[in-house]
């Protein structure tokens, strides 16, 4: 039986957006000029500005199919506490995220994000968390709704991609994995 | 033609000793199945049919959704009103939304305390609805729901919908991705947020419209939209829903039945032998199938009842449509109900079919399909559809109301 959820979680949305790696190489580059704010670092901090303005649609769209960095992109975006656990074939990254939604992410040792699963009282914000996928989503959530005649959970399965939706109003739930990118020998039920 | 039915509407609930329903086209009038003479018609005619979206053509026809019609009125007139058909009824959701497209009758905005009307992103399963909030006097056979906050769907005065609120899921704001003219919540929850949505920071609900735009804000609980049979003046401690047995094996053009109001209030509502399976106040309970026990609700509104997947159950889904089951043969699955823990611990058994949904589902017309179920989702789980409800009276009882098989949430069988 699934552990019961909490509902009661709150956070700020939150929508700055940096790349973590970018961030520290300016504070590197910061370290360097011995706190001199020299034109070379104002320079540096511009172009830095600048790639990652540029970089925003990659690093507020990967969720699934991103890597490390944008876990910890939703991590900010979510403003939630996160816990890690781990096994031997990837890493959980759980998000206590808005208005009680948890969020897991899992992430493979080369660390790329294969799935993604979620429980709460609204679905997430399915354009951060589905990312790259978000488009070839709503096509297959259409598609089915063309065949299906009526309401219901949502499975979408296709080669590349697998989205499923469950529950009623204010108790959802879902996933999505890439099934390919799924680390030897686990098995998608261990998304959940 | 509104004020005329209005008036027959309102003879009618005079007439205390013969109980009449509505039918739900609006414009029908039968007896129903009970015996009793009742303070209050407490009786609503819903019907499994193909639903108004089959008016679109044959592939829009609804499998396995009932519906019924609603009366919605402007707060305090008795003229200014409209009847709804085509309207589903669903258990697992709370508070009325209509399609904007449906609604003739022009009914007053909510506004906040900023004096901004208030609009709202409502997440399903299977997507979200948006639009504003509205206030209406909300009648369903004798009984009324006066000042009621609902939902428009599709409004054209806020034809965008928030980026943050259609990343909760695609849209079904029209006909065609409803399948409806409009959704009767009727579920456990009086409200469709709670309190969630009373203090900022939570998923995006409910939205402050002034001029500039539609920002996230919160909503109070009576302001939220909510269960109308919970804002009844009678009545309004739970709902039954009573379907006639559907063989499997012969699927039904259409089937009818009754919403009833109310549990234990009358002479036509009573529990009888029916067990009361505590739920948490969302309606969720448990389920047990072959020793392994998984989350569960009963929720009209699915049109088929989706549980476990192929690897648990063996049930192959089918060819062309991962969504359904197609065993060669009808099966018969046995599985046992328990109360949410914490609740009233009851259990007790409960059998359903599963048929081959292409066979079942192959001539299209067919809207009452018992046997029709699919594969759950992630968290392994039983969605009680409505193929559930064929042959059974289900009790849904609100949170916090008193009834005599004790107090909601519960749903009983």
């Amino acid at each position: 039986m699934p552990t019961p959820q909490p509902r009661d979680f709150r956070c700020r949305r939150k929508t700055v957006i940096v790349h973590p790696s970018l961030d520290e190489e300016i504070a590197v580059r910061l370290q360097t000029s011995n706190g001199t704010y020299s034109m070379k670092i104002r320079l540096l901090f511009a172009v830095g500005i600048v790639v990652a303005v540029l970089a925003i649609p990659r690093w507020t769209s990967a969720s699934l199919g991103g890597d490390l960095a944008s876990v910890h992109d939703d991590e900010m975006k979510m403003q939630g506490t996160s816990k890690t656990t781990s096994n031997d074939a990837y890493n959980v990254q759980e998000i206590q995220a808005t208005g009680g939604i948890v969020i897991r992410e899992y992430v493979s040792r080369s660390g790329n994000v294969f799935g993604v699963a979620w429980q709460g009282r609204t679905h997430p914000d399915l354009r951060q968390v589905l990312g790259a996928y978000y488009d070839q989503y709503v096509q297959a959530v259409q598609a089915q709704r063309a065949q299906r005649h009526g309401h219901g959970p949502l499975s979408i399965q296709q080669s590349g991609l697998v989205v499923q939706m469950s529950g009623h109003m204010r108790s959802l739930m879902g996933r999505a994995y890439i099934p390919q990118n799924l680390p030897a020998g686990t098995r998608a039920e261990e998304i959940r | 033609m509104n004020a005329i039915f209005t008036r027959i509407f309102l003879l009618l609930s005079l007439v205390a000793a013969s109980i009449a329903v509505f039918g739900c086209g609006g414009s029908t009038v039968s007896p129903s199945s009970g015996t009793s003479p009742a303070a209050t018609l407490n009786v609503q005619a819903i019907s499994v049919n193909t639903g108004p979206s089959s008016a679109l053509g044959p592939n829009f026809n609804y499998v396995d959704g009932a519906f019924t019609s609603v009366t919605v009125c402007v707060p305090g007139s008795t003229t200014n009103c409209q009847t709804i058909s085509g309207i589903l009824v669903d258990t697992g959701s709370s508070g009325l939304r209509i399609l904007s497209s449906a609604l003739s009758v022009s009914l007053p905005p909510q506004t906040n305390s900023g004096g901004n009307p208030v609009a709202e992103c409502a997440a399903f399963t299977d997507g979200i609805t948006w639009g504003p909030v509205e206030t209406a006097d909300v009648k369903i056979a004798g009984e009324q729901a006066g000042s009621l906050p609902i939902q428009v769907i599709g409004s054209p005065t806020y034809p965008t919908i928030p980026a943050d609120c259609s990343s909760q899921g695609v849209p079904e704001d029209d006909l065609q991705s409803l399948g409806a003219n409009g959704l009767l919540g009727i579920g456990q929850s009086i409200q469709d947020c709670g309190t969630d949505c009373t203090a900022s920071g939570g998923t995006p609900t409910y939205y402050t419209c002034p001029s500039s735009g539609c920002t996230d804000t919160t909503e109070s609980l009576t302001q939220q939209v909510q269960n109308p049979v919970a804002s009844f003046a009678t009545d309004n401690n739970g709902v039954i829903v009573e379907l006639p047995e559907v063989p499997v094996a012969s699927p039904q053009a259409t089937v009818s039945g009754s919403l009833i109001f109310g549990i234990g209030t009358q002479s036509n509502n009573g529990l009888g032998g029916a067990t009361v399976f505590g739920t948490d106040a969302f309606g969720d309970f448990n389920t047990t199938y072959n020793s392994t026990t998984y989350q569960s609700y009963i929720d009209s509104g699915s049109n088929a009842i989706y549980f476990l997947d192929t690897s648990t159950t063996g049930i192959p889904v089918c060819s062309d449509v991962t969504f359904w089951y197609c065993p060669s043969s009808a099966e018969n699955i046995l599985v046992q109900n328990t109360a949410q823990a914490g609740t009233n611990g009851a259990t007790g058994p409960a059998t359903f079919a599963v048929g081959n949904a292409d066979t079942l589902t192959s001539n299209g017309i067919t809207a009452a399909v018992n046997g029709l179920a699919g594969p759950g989702s992630n968290m392994p789980s039983f969605d009680f559809g409505l193929p559930f409800f064929f042959g059974r009276n289900i009790y849904t009882a609100f949170e916090g109301r008193s009834t005599p098989g004790g107090t909601g949430p519960y749903s009983a069988y």
